[in-house]
């Protein structure tokens, strides 16, 4: 009879605190609904704020743009803005696919969504963009995030990249290709190990091998091609590169 | 479109004339047609404050005509710049200052939620069944509106809620007649950007679609959510039997000898993504065999079946 009496109390108890929940919900929407109403503009326009925003709610245990129907999205409107672009990232790393494998620079990504939004979008910085690839990944599409060398590379294929693959990019990011010696004096691996990664990178079209280059072959990237091209070629070599 | 403009104070009297002589204004604007300005400020500002041109060798002095008139030399200094941007940041961090606070004290709530939710996901948990089936849904649904991963699964409120249901009623709707015309079948990525293009605004997350997706089968619906053993998910027709097509898909491969996924995929009009996975399932159910070469993967007929 004891025990019978203990639990219904527990029922009892959680039934009281989700009423107590709903009642707080409400407030919290109106809360958020005043909040809104006064800086729902300073986090659209300012991506400093925006950032802060997303940091303090992952302290707590808050994704803001986990659904659409959710508080945040709607009031705030940074659902829509995230979810859009979404759509613009998937459409670029479509688009490219066939030129880099799948994989492409944070700052090439940029660029080309800035485009492909025009002159009379809102702006976006890259904190944005990574935080929108986060996003994507549970669409099963193989969307990941790669750190190199101080910035990122995006994959957007899914094809396997293990930690093997990921070290060997971030070699090959420097000077935008790498050779089977670097790899095996930067990181003490075998030969075998080395070719491997190499030639999966290939076989996924991420790698190119140029085999007359002098000495050994060289293995580049195509997605950092546009970042060295920027780099160190001026215009004027570069037209003279075409033939 | 976009501006920052920089204010310049004048410079000090021992600064050597530069490009011109004078100017009658004390900023200079700078106008971004197409963009960029964030991530320019943001590194304009770090250059201010690191300051590492008073480091460098300068460059050539300029010549300038010394063909002295009246009037002031107004050489514009970079020195003045910094005090200008740091007048504007501090113009923009009291209203930033102002939000902040202003967010600090809404997370605080907000926070109470999350552990509010906790509470009553553990007491959900050690008493599985004596809340009832709507009272879960109702939980999941302020999760939901929270953003509150649900804590007892870690998945965001999962499939349960009646949002998710009735979304996954709409997507039957919208996406009959696009899947019909693409073979039906489509890689959830197309019909994410599908959807959002069609809605414009209110767009759905990501985890929106899955969620809904996951409910397609147990609704009844005539459309599927399928996961490929690579992780990548579709959205299939009922009546589209992706086994059947491999059987077409090995007449493909047998005709032309051996195909890549993409000359498969550009022979029978599919995404190259799903080509590939038809092609691997082809491979699973043992009728095609690979040539895995750094020239690219190619799938042959499997004649160790057919012909022993």
């Amino acid at each position: 009879l004891l025990q019978a009496k203990y639990k219904e109390r527990g029922t009892v108890l959680a039934e009281d605190q989700l009423a107590q929940m709903s009642k707080q919900l409400d407030m919290f929407k109106t809360n958020l609904e005043e909040f809104a109403s006064k800086h729902k503009q300073e986090i659209r326009k300012n991506p400093e704020f925006r950032v802060q925003f997303q940091d303090m709610c992952a302290t707590i245990g808050v994704d803001p743009l986990a659904s659409g129907k959710g508080f945040w999205a709607e009031m705030l409107g940074v659902g829509d803005f995230y979810y859009e672009l979404g759509v613009q990232i998937i459409e670029v790393c479509l688009a490219l696919k066939h030129r880099n494998g799948g994989l492409i620079t944070l700052e090439e990504l940029h660029q080309q969504v800035l485009k492909g939004r025009g002159k009379f979008a809102q702006d976006v910085s890259q904190d944005d963009l990574l935080r929108a690839i986060k996003k994507l990944k549970v669409l099963g599409n193989g969307f990941g995030i790669i750190p190199v060398g101080g910035t990122y590379l995006i994959q957007s294929v899914p094809a396997e990249l293990n930690m093997d693959h990921t070290v060997v990019l971030q070699l090959a990011e420097k000077k935008g290709f790498v050779t089977v010696s670097e790899i095996k004096s930067s990181l003490k691996w075998e030969t075998e190990r080395a070719k491997q990664v190499l030639e999966h990178l290939l076989k996924e079209g991420m790698a190119w091998l140029d085999t007359q280059a002098v000495g050994e072959p060289q293995y580049w990237l195509p997605a950092l091609f546009t970042e060295l091209y920027s780099q160190e070629i001026t215009p004027e070599e570069a037209k003279e590169a075409i033939p | 479109s976009a501006k920052i403009v920089v204010h310049l104070h004048p410079a000090s009297s021992n600064k050597e004339p530069g490009p011109f002589q004078s100017s009658k204004y004390s900023y200079i604007k700078l106008s971004f047609k197409e963009h960029g300005q964030i991530e320019f400020y943001r590194r304009l500002s770090e250059e201010i404050t690191q300051r590492r041109w008073e480091s460098m060798p300068t460059g050539p002095t300029i010549q300038v005509n010394k063909d002295s008139q009246a009037g002031r030399i107004r050489a514009v200094g970079i020195v003045g710049i910094e005090r200008k941007l740091e007048e504007k940041r501090k113009e923009t961090d009291k209203n930033i200052s102002e939000a902040f606070e202003d967010l600090s004290k809404l997370m605080e709530k907000a926070k109470e939620m999350v552990e509010l939710s906790k509470s009553i996901a553990n007491k959900i948990k050690e008493k599985q069944g004596d809340i009832t089936e709507d009272e879960t849904i109702r939980f999941k649904s302020y999760l939901l509106s929270m953003g509150i991963a649900n804590p007892v699964t870690r998945e965001t409120y999962g499939s349960g809620t009646h949002y998710h249901m009735q979304l996954a009623k709409q997507l039957a709707g919208i996406l009959q007649t696009p899947l019909e015309e693409q073979g039906g079948i489509m890689s959830l990525t197309e019909v994410y950007c599908l959807v959002n293009r069609a809605r414009g605004l209110e767009l759905l997350s990501p985890e929106d679609l899955v969620n809904a997706c996951k409910t397609l089968e147990s609704l009844k619906l005539p459309l599927r959510l399928r996961v490929f053993d690579s992780g990548v998910m579709v959205i299939e027709l009922q009546s589209h039997n992706e086994e059947e097509m491999v059987a077409s898909a090995l007449e493909t491969v047998s005709e032309k000898g051996s195909l890549t996924a993409d000359e498969f995929a550009k022979l029978v009009g599919m995404s190259v993504l799903l080509a590939k996975e038809r092609l691997l399932l082809a491979e699973k159910m043992g009728h095609l065999c690979r040539d895995d070469s750094v020239e690219g993967l190619r799938f042959y007929p499997n004649l160790f079946l057919t012909q022993s």
